[in-house]
């Protein structure tokens, strides 16, 4: 009895998280379909707001940047933090523990002091403020997060596949190609949606080292809000979750987060 | 020549040897087994053969070339693992045809060669399978196909039978057999298993600690330990230890056995369980010699029988054919006989 009362308990608590994670997301959804620019009710269904953000060419242009900041960061990210994996996996090296040890801390770093840190630091180089400095960091932020993930993938794999590829005459490109990046890419696929997410759900890093021509489209968002709220920004917001969620469900599936299929 | 050769091969991991000057040849086409218990080296010499493992100092060489300086892809060597290793994201023939590729002998050439290898170990009708889809003894039979169908200079398997069932296991030995035979390649294997050495090789290393302790032909390592080691880890044996007196030895008790002629300068014997036997009568016999014991256990295993014997307050096993054994008691007085030319003279060590 009180086994099936429990049981009945545990659905109704998910259902309440459920709803305190997704409501407002939702809310919001609906009412970039509202034809209300203040929210009223009744609900009546139309697409202005999509259509006005169609035409609104300083958001089209900040989503663009923002894109393409995420796949170069993707990119980047998943190719140094997948060698730096391999590494870790494959060679003893001095200070390996100390590297291996300090790359999880910045995750945990508020994202405020990091984007501080960074600006003085990129204005100390010479660098200063811009796109390559944006690049720049969320280069930083997502490479923790891919080598967690690759490195995850790695510890199954077998060690001795490589020394079987080894004495077959594989050089250490081939073994890396033919034999252990297979084995690994879900992980690589997975650290590489990451790393987009990161990147383009970048807020804090991207205001504090973006200029404000060239702004990523988390920047815009802010700054139009303060500038007062239109309905548009819900519109976009909807794209940006959709977006959002969508890597971050596939990312799961390929480093298997939400349990094994 | 020998087509391998190990010289003064040392090993330190820390502050232990798991090689300590250990030298051993194999010639061309041989069939040879390093057995040894665990922790003895035979694992880490295979590894410095194959070269996963840097020797410290000391010399290989496979072909007459020195290797010692050669990476593991480039020693043209034939590996087959513990756990088989296949690639699990490819099929049985692109397992197979992994170390054609890397040579780069072309389509045709591959094609003929893989689907050679896999009729040679009986798999050819199971090429496209991937590793998951096969049973232990077809995995083990693809791990070889693949290991020495670039036919290397040498062949390395490291406990190729160890991860089988018993029955697979018998049935495994006879067809390494008839493969290395067919390909005529040199093979050297590691093994725990001292039957495994026995049946398969022509010629046995035993390692103990590090160390090369005898190496020679099964039948001789057998009938002719060099060691006490040696002679209780190669099946059954016993041993006699004691003072060498007037062309006999005397052992604990006061009791005196005969030594044969020429080994008087040993002080410990070994005979094997079987060369002993066992019977109520004082047996008669101007060669035989004999001595009481006190039989405490007879252990019944189909064929073969067992008797646990006390001599002395020390343990001996005689090992006979069960329809050979005479009427015993549970246990009880019982005579020890053996020819005296069975005692072998041993190291005590």
């Amino acid at each position: 009895m009180s086994g099936k009362w429990l049981a009945r308990a545990g659905k109704v608590w998910l259902v309440l998280i459920l709803i305190f994670l997704y409501a407002p997301i939702v809310i919001m959804g609906a009412m970039s379909f509202n034809a209300s620019p203040f929210y009223q009710l009744p609900f009546e269904f139309s697409l202005n707001w999509y259509a006005a953000l169609s035409e609104n060419d300083a958001i089209r242009t900040a989503a663009i940047r923002s894109v393409g900041i995420a796949l170069a960061t993707m990119v980047i990210a998943t190719a140094l933090g997948t060698a730096a994996s391999l590494a870790f996996f494959r060679y003893e090296f001095r200070g390996k523990f100390i590297l291996q040890t300090l790359l999880f801390p910045p995750i945990a770093i508020p994202w405020l002091i990091t984007g501080t840190a960074m600006l003085i630091f990129f204005f100390g180089i010479g660098l200063g403020r811009g796109t390559p400095s944006v690049l720049v960091g969320h280069v930083a932020l997502a490479l923790p997060y891919v080598i967690v993930v690759v490195s995850a993938r790695l510890a199954t794999f077998d060690r001795t596949l490589e020394e079987a590829a080894r004495s077959l005459g594989a050089g250490a490109w081939t073994v890396t190609r033919r034999v252990t990046l297979p084995w690994i890419m879900p992980g690589v696929v997975a650290g590489a949606l990451f790393a987009f997410a990161v990147s383009f759900d970048q807020f804090v890093v991207s205001y504090f080292l973006s200029e404000p021509g060239d702004a990523t489209l988390p920047v815009l968002i802010y700054t139009s809000i303060r500038k007062g709220f239109t309905p548009e920004i819900n519109a976009v917001s909807t794209i940006i979750i959709i977006i959002s969620m969508a890597v971050m469900l596939v990312a799961a599936r390929f480093s298997n987060f939400g349990g094994d299929r | 020549m020998a087509e391998v050769s190990v010289e003064n091969v040392t090993k330190t991991f820390g502050a232990t040897k798991a090689l300590d000057s250990v030298s051993m040849d194999f010639p061309n086409g041989g069939f040879f087994a390093l057995l040894g218990p665990s922790g003895s080296g035979k694992t880490t010499l295979l590894r410095v053969i194959a070269g996963f493992i840097l020797a410290d100092n000391g010399h290989i060489r496979i072909g007459g070339e020195p290797v010692e300086r050669v990476p593991v892809e480039r020693r043209d060597i034939g590996m087959m693992f513990q756990n088989y290793a296949l690639f699990p994201n490819m099929t049985v023939a692109d397992n197979v045809g992994f170390g054609l590729r890397v040579r780069k002998v072309g389509a045709a050439e591959e094609k003929r060669r893989i689907a050679e290898a896999l009729e040679l170990v009986q798999m050819g009708s199971l090429r496209d399978r991937k590793p998951h889809e096969l049973s232990g003894g077809q995995r083990q039979r693809v791990a070889l196909a693949r290991a020495f169908v670039t036919n290397p200079r040498v062949l390395l398997l490291d406990e190729p039978l160890s991860a089988l069932d018993k029955a697979l296991r018998v049935d495994m030995q006879i067809e390494l057999k008839r493969i290395q035979r067919e390909i005529g390649i040199t093979t050297i294997f590691v093994t725990h298993d001292q039957e495994e050495a026995l049946t398969l090789s022509d010629k046995i290393g035993i390692l103990r600690n590090g160390r090369m302790v005898q190496a020679g032909a099964p039948r001789d390592v057998y009938n002719a330990p060099d060691s006490v080691f040696i002679a209780e880890f190669l099946g059954d044996a016993n041993i006699f230890s004691g003072q060498v007196e007037g062309g006999a030895l005397r052992i604990a008790g006061g009791r005196a056995i005969r030594i044969p002629k020429g080994a008087e300068g040993a002080n410990t014997f070994a005979i094997r369980s079987e060369d002993m036997a066992i019977s109520l009568e004082e047996p008669t016999g101007d060669d035989t010699d004999r001595i009481r014991a006190d039989l405490v256990q007879r252990v019944f295993a189909g064929a073969m029988a067992t008797c646990i014997v006390e001599v002395e307050g020390r343990r001996m096993k005689i090992v006979a054919r069960e329809r050979d054994l005479p009427a015993l008691p549970d246990e009880g007085p019982v005579w020890l006989s053996w020819e005296t030319d069975r005692l072998k003279p041993v190291k005590d060590e």
